[in-house]
């Protein structure tokens, strides 16, 4: 065996080694230990009407997060690309902030804005809206963590594709929206695609910052991984370990969804 | 960042946004967003932390239960990072200069720590390394479990910079050096690892701000037990016993780190891209952007 075979295999060996004894040995314990009694248990645990209710709860975050991240993504992406002006700079580093911070820092920063002594708690208190400890809290943490995907994988898209076609079409008579419509977006979807994934993979899945400015209640304002945890400190081992095979399941799809992208903007 | 203002000596046309006045439109509702959604929060946060002035945030910051809780957390990130650089170099070099069976599923595993809730991340790792490892590994509840924790969250930040950069790397250079009779670590050392060091360290800032303000991965796994407390759990626990002010103390120490890391990133890419890359736009070695790869496989 040569030296060169031998690092090769040594290399190979570490690397893989590192991930399995990191990744994959603790995914696949979690799926064996959900499944061992049988798929009755964790089953029941997640159609529980807590469980559903956690559920539902974290498809409506998704429903609004992802959506306002999209559209916010896009024209703040076409804003830094195709607009060059004063405050862009000032934009793009705040782009990143959500990145860096802890999201328990994120979840201190929301509560303590809309708290009952924020700056923002009393408008809301009075108008009757509850931000606090419901909902509207839990969306807008979602939107925080989710925030810079999809301009991130919009720009770099947008600065690739150049202006030639939409030139071409502008010059051939058509307007700023029709040109918008069929020639930039369809140029820049699977960009927007992947942006579009990882947000509803961090939001689906946030916990940090939801943690403190939910105050979990069961059936109210949990999410799933609110409900995780909650099982966990009851030591119910079917409803944590059935949930969190849920959330699981939907970041391999994630991922399947990441890779299917990858290949179709490379061509 | 300056990489757009870069971009301003491009020819400027094709889609803009539409209407007269629309790109101011557009910017002023771009920053309204980002004020209500991540500037006025944080705002909060730093006025909070000096509501009893200067002195009150150093009395907050500088707590013995603060102090320990930041040591850790800085002392654990530091382990962190340097273990996932090291594996992280290896597993990207893995991924591009070696061939194997099921490559691509190990490629797309790599991502995985991004994808799942990290309360999941925590359950995993509990499970085979709890007090119910069935290999008879228990390290739930000890600073390993924080370490473990935190080496699973950080993992893709390394190899997804280093690897575009090694896809692009000339083999002539490597090479040239073997026929003029270098050792491979020799190679390694002086060809190799300078030209991949703006994806490292970028990799590695990147990481080392993830590590900071962990909180999911870290909670069930290494739990909240004093000798566990990481900085992000100090804050939660300040948060439940009703002190505000020294939680947000503490976040704020958090925040100047944040912005200290990505300033750095900043920094690091500049440099880097000194040889190539005109994608501009901030984070483009961001570990999760997929057209680092794209774009580098479809260039060469």
């Amino acid at each position: 065996m040569s030296s060169s075979t031998r690092s090769r295999w040594g290399l190979r060996t570490l690397g893989l080694g590192y991930l399995t004894l990191l990744l994959l040995a603790p995914l696949v314990m979690i799926f064996y230990k959900t499944f061992e009694h049988g798929i009755a248990p964790p089953l029941d645990a997640i159609t529980s009407s807590d469980g559903l209710h956690a559920l539902k709860l974290t498809l409506i975050t998704v429903a609004i997060a992802v959506p306002l991240n999209t559209v916010f993504g896009v024209v703040c992406a076409l804003l830094l690309v195709r607009h060059p002006g004063k405050g862009n700079t000032a934009i793009d580093a705040t782009i990143n902030l959500p990145f860096a911070i802890s999201p328990i820092v994120i979840g201190l920063s929301l509560f303590l804005l809309y708290g009952t002594s924020g700056w923002l708690g009393p408008t809301f208190a009075e108008a009757g809206i509850k931000v606090l400890f419901s909902v509207p809290a839990i969306v807008l943490a979602c939107i925080f963590v989710s925030l810079p995907f999809v301009v991130r994988e919009t720009v770099p898209v947008l600065q690739e594709i150049g202006t030639d076609q939409e030139l071409a079409a502008s010059t051939l008579g058509a307007n700023a929206w029709q040109t918008f419509w069929r020639i930039t977006l369809p140029a820049i979807r699977w960009g927007v695609a992947y942006g579009i994934v990882l947000t509803t993979a961090r939001v689906l899945g946030e916990f940090g910052a939801v943690t403190i400015v939910s105050g979990s209640i069961s059936g109210q304002t949990q999410t799933l991984p609110l409900f995780v945890a909650k099982q966990f400190d009851n030591y119910n081992e079917a409803g944590f370990y059935g949930a969190s095979i849920l959330l699981a399941l939907l970041a391999l799809s994630t991922l399947l969804a990441m890779n299917f992208l990858k290949r179709k903007e490379e061509t | 960042m300056e990489a757009h203002a870069s971009t301003a000596s491009a020819p400027r046309a094709g889609f803009r946004l539409p209407g007269v006045g629309a790109a101011g439109l557009g910017r002023g509702t771009v920053a309204l967003y980002l004020s209500v959604i991540v500037l006025l929060p944080l705002a909060a946060v730093v006025s909070k932390a000096f509501a009893d002035g200067w002195s009150g945030f150093w009395h907050q910051v500088t707590s013995p239960l603060a102090v320990s809780a930041l040591e850790l957390t800085v002392i654990c990130s530091l382990i962190v990072v340097v273990v996932n650089a090291i594996f992280g170099t290896i597993i990207a070099w893995v991924l591009v200069r070696d061939e194997f069976p099921g490559k691509s599923v190990v490629n797309a595993v790599i991502d995985l720590p991004f994808a799942l809730p990290t309360i999941v991340a925590s359950l995993t790792l509990i499970t085979l390394y709890g007090n119910k490892s069935p290999v008879g590994i228990d390290i739930a509840g000890t600073r390993a479990a924080v370490v473990v924790a935190l080496l699973f969250v950080t993992l893709p930040f390394v190899v997804r910079a280093v690897q575009p950069l090694l896809l692009e790397m000339d083999r002539e250079m490597e090479a040239a050096a073997a026929s003029l009779g270098a050792s491979g670590f020799t190679i390694f050392r002086r060809i190799i690892f300078p030209n991949l060091l703006p994806g490292l360290a970028a990799g590695v800032a990147l990481a080392f701000a993830r590590a900071l303000g962990e909180f999911g991965s870290v909670l069930l796994f290494a739990g909240g037990l004093p000798q566990t407390m990481v900085a992000s759990i100090f804050i939660r626990q300040q948060i439940e016993s009703g002190n505000d002010v020294g939680a947000s103390a503490v976040s704020v120490v958090l925040l100047i780190a944040s912005l200290l890391l990505l300033g750095a990133v900043t920094l690091v890419q500049r440099w880097g891209s000194r040889h190539e890359r005109s994608d501009g736009g901030g984070l483009t070695v961001m570990p999760m952007s997929g057209e680092n790869f794209t774009e580098e496989a479809g260039d060469e």
